[in-house]
């Protein structure tokens, strides 16, 4: 009888994880045709329409271009590193998904299930350990290589990244100090309040109690997934691509497939942390049931990541690129002491509402 | 059943790893890595007494020697970039100027 | 099986820890001296999670896997070390006597780590709610210690003065000699 209810137990637990497998990853490739299609519409192009209707099976194309391309590693590198790479990059982003709420829970056969992969007390903490860990394959990339530009452009990244790592933790402490809690379901649950302003019920997200500490962590989750204005790393235009230089075929693939999860993996942070996750404001004056609200609850949280996602791509086609030394000023001398004044003020903040009320 | 025991024995096996190393490497960033294994080892053995004894003063402690890690690996660093602009080595035994 | 999952993560784990510590001492290369560090110090994470020490689980992961190690790779990557300025390695008797005093430490202490305490080990399962979490040790942190917590950002203030200052080239004594004509020289300007 164990066998059974160890079943029983696992079932829902895998479900989701293929569930979210599944979903980022489709997501991912979907994203590169979005990409295409935005960059064409905002420069006045037409953009991949040939393959399938409306070019919807274009991601289907590049996969199996990628998959049969010659996989050639340069006889100079360094073999095990060199196939390491590509997998250390991926897998951290993937991990990220673990704690992230997408939706309430939901009844299944009379037991509740949490739409969540794990509800662990360290969220937020674990996204940022693992968002760290990412680091090692761009280094590790750049120095198997065996090539002077990739292991410039490695280095050039991975400065990049643990700089922006330090004003990524450090933007979100004046959110925590508001929600009191590093669990990112009861960050979600505590945004579902509301304010009364009159007659008008205004939704307690993120945003509107933290306003700064949300730009800066826009501006952090940027630099983070090495994106436009701030991709450095690639830079493919000015500075001899970068890490991923002498990558080619499933590999080079599978550096594209990290970029575009972690942009996901952002997208879904900033909307747990500052728009309510999977909130839909004045829903429940509407009544219904818990499965509906959830189901619902998931539509919103993909929409609001969806968002996000449509202005990382709208920043990449209007943004011009900084210079490597802007980068680097704007981490150090603008963002980061602007995220410890914001955590003083949400502090005084704190203490004269704790004292007044 | 694991207990107290098991983690002490890890504790000490890393630790005497991390003295081997401290005493066979030549060069000194091995050597600061060993000195890191050495600092975790002693942590392992700060939560598994916290967390035997049932209080959370182990743990604290254990924060401690991380940061006090992360403060000596970043001083340690420097002095070996130091090193090796001035002797153009990493070579613990060819920075022996003082040595009369 | 469920209660059977946390002793083999912890074999699994600490195995995996030593035979990292390992490959730092017999591996010449130190990029792959670094990676090892790398998996000892994330295993030795997953150890703390299974003595439920959640946030220090976690620090240990940003700390040492975020920060420290990438200071090292980012130095070996800078340096790029030949062989030769890796360093021979030179036979002393000094050294041999210590290796076989630590080992021979090893073996003497090892039938005494035979505490009877047993550790509520096995996953969440002994450890009361809450145990571990941000808030317990951070109550801690911010209570009882919070003297030693204070001076730790005073050890980090002067780590991170003496990394500026010896990792700046141009501080050689360039005119001024003494504290006098220092501030002779700074009050002229």
């Amino acid at each position: 009888m164990i066998v059974p209810s160890l079943l029983l137990e696992l079932a829902p637990v895998l479900v989701k994880i293929f569930g979210a497998f599944f979903v980022v990853l489709t997501l991912t490739a979907y994203l590169t045709l979005a990409e295409r299609k935005f960059s064409a519409f905002i420069q006045d192009r037409i953009g991949p329409n040939r393959v399938g209707p409306f070019g919807l099976l274009q991601p289907l194309a590049d996969g199996i271009k990628f998959i049969f391309k010659e996989d050639i590693i340069p006889t100079q590198a360094h073999k095990l590193y060199y196939i390491l790479a590509p997998a250390l990059l991926l897998v951290p982003a993937l991990m990220g998904y673990a704690v992230i709420p997408f939706g309430d829970y939901v009844e299944v056969a009379g037991r509740l299930i949490p739409l969540q992969i794990a509800d662990v007390d360290i969220g937020i903490l674990y996204v940022l350990a693992i968002a760290g860990l990412s680091v090692y394959g761009l280094f590790m990339a750049g120095w198997a290589s065996n090539n002077k530009y990739s292991l410039l452009g490695g280095l050039r990244s991975s400065a990049q990244m643990v700089s922006y790592e330090l004003t990524l933790g450090l933007s979100i402490v004046g959110a925590l100090l508001v929600y009191g809690t590093t669990n990112l379901r009861d960050i979600v649950v505590q945004q579902t309040a509301y304010w009364q302003v009159g007659s008008i019920l205004i939704p307690k997200w993120g945003v509107f109690l933290q306003p700064l500490g949300f730009l800066l962590f826009l501006v952090s989750a940027f630099a983070e997934s090495n994106r436009l204005p701030f991709d450095l790393p690639e830079a493919e235009n000015e500075l001899v691509g970068g890490y991923h230089t002498e990558y080619g075929s499933m590999k080079f693939a599978m550096f594209f497939m990290g970029e575009y999860t972690g942009m996901i993996t952002m997208s879904a942070l900033l909307t747990t942390f500052f728009f309510g996750g999977w909130h839909v404001p004045w829903l429940e004056a509407a009544g219904l049931s818990r499965n509906v609200a959830a189901i619902l609850g998931v539509g919103a949280f993909c929409a609001k990541t969806g968002c996000f996602l449509f202005l990382y791509i709208w920043v990449r086609w209007t943004l011009p690129r900084f210079r490597y030394d802007q980068l680097m000023k704007l981490s150090w001398k603008g963002v980061f002491p602007l995220a410890l004044a914001n955590v003083f003020l949400t502090g005084v903040c704190l203490y004269l509402y704790s004292r007044l009320m | 059943m694991i207990t107290l025991q098991e983690y002490l024995s890890v504790g000490a096996l890393l630790f005497t790893v991390g003295l081997l190393i401290v005493l066979f490497r030549q060069n000194a960033i091995s050597i600061l890595m060993g000195i890191e294994l050495m600092l975790n080892a002693a942590n392992i053995n700060f939560v598994a007494f916290s967390n035997a004894l049932g209080g959370l003063t182990g743990q604290v402690l254990a924060i401690f020697v991380v940061v006090a890690a992360a403060a000596e690996a970043a001083v340690a660093i420097a002095i070996i970039v130091l090193l090796y602009q001035n002797l153009g080595t990493v070579d613990v035994e060819k920075a022996r100027n003082l040595n009369g | 099986m469920s209660h059977l999952l946390p002793d083999i993560l912890f074999y699994v784990f600490s195995a995996l820890s030593v035979a990292g510590a390992v490959l730092v001492l017999v591996n010449r290369n130190p990029m792959t001296c670094a990676m090892s560090l790398v998996v000892s110090v994330l295993s030795l994470a997953i150890l703390y999670l299974l003595l439920s020490a959640h946030f220090l689980a976690v620090a240990q992961m940003i700390v040492y896997a975020g920060a420290i190690v990438v200071l090292f790779i980012f130095v070996i990557m800078l340096l790029n070390l030949t062989d030769e300025e890796l360093g021979r390695f030179r036979f002393s008797l000094f050294k041999t006597i210590g290796a076989f005093v630590a080992v021979a430490t090893l073996l003497a202490v090892a039938p005494d780590i035979r505490v009877s305490i047993p550790a509520p080990a096995a996953g969440d399962a002994g450890a009361p709610a809450g145990y571990g979490s941000t808030k317990a040790v951070g109550k801690l942190l911010f209570g009882e210690f919070l003297l030693p917590f204070e001076l730790t950002s005073i050890l980090i203030l002067s780590a991170m003065v003496a990394g500026v200052v010896l990792a700046k080239r141009e501080l050689q004594p360039k005119k001024t000699h003494s504290l006098v004509d220092w501030l002779l020289g700074f009050f002229r300007t």
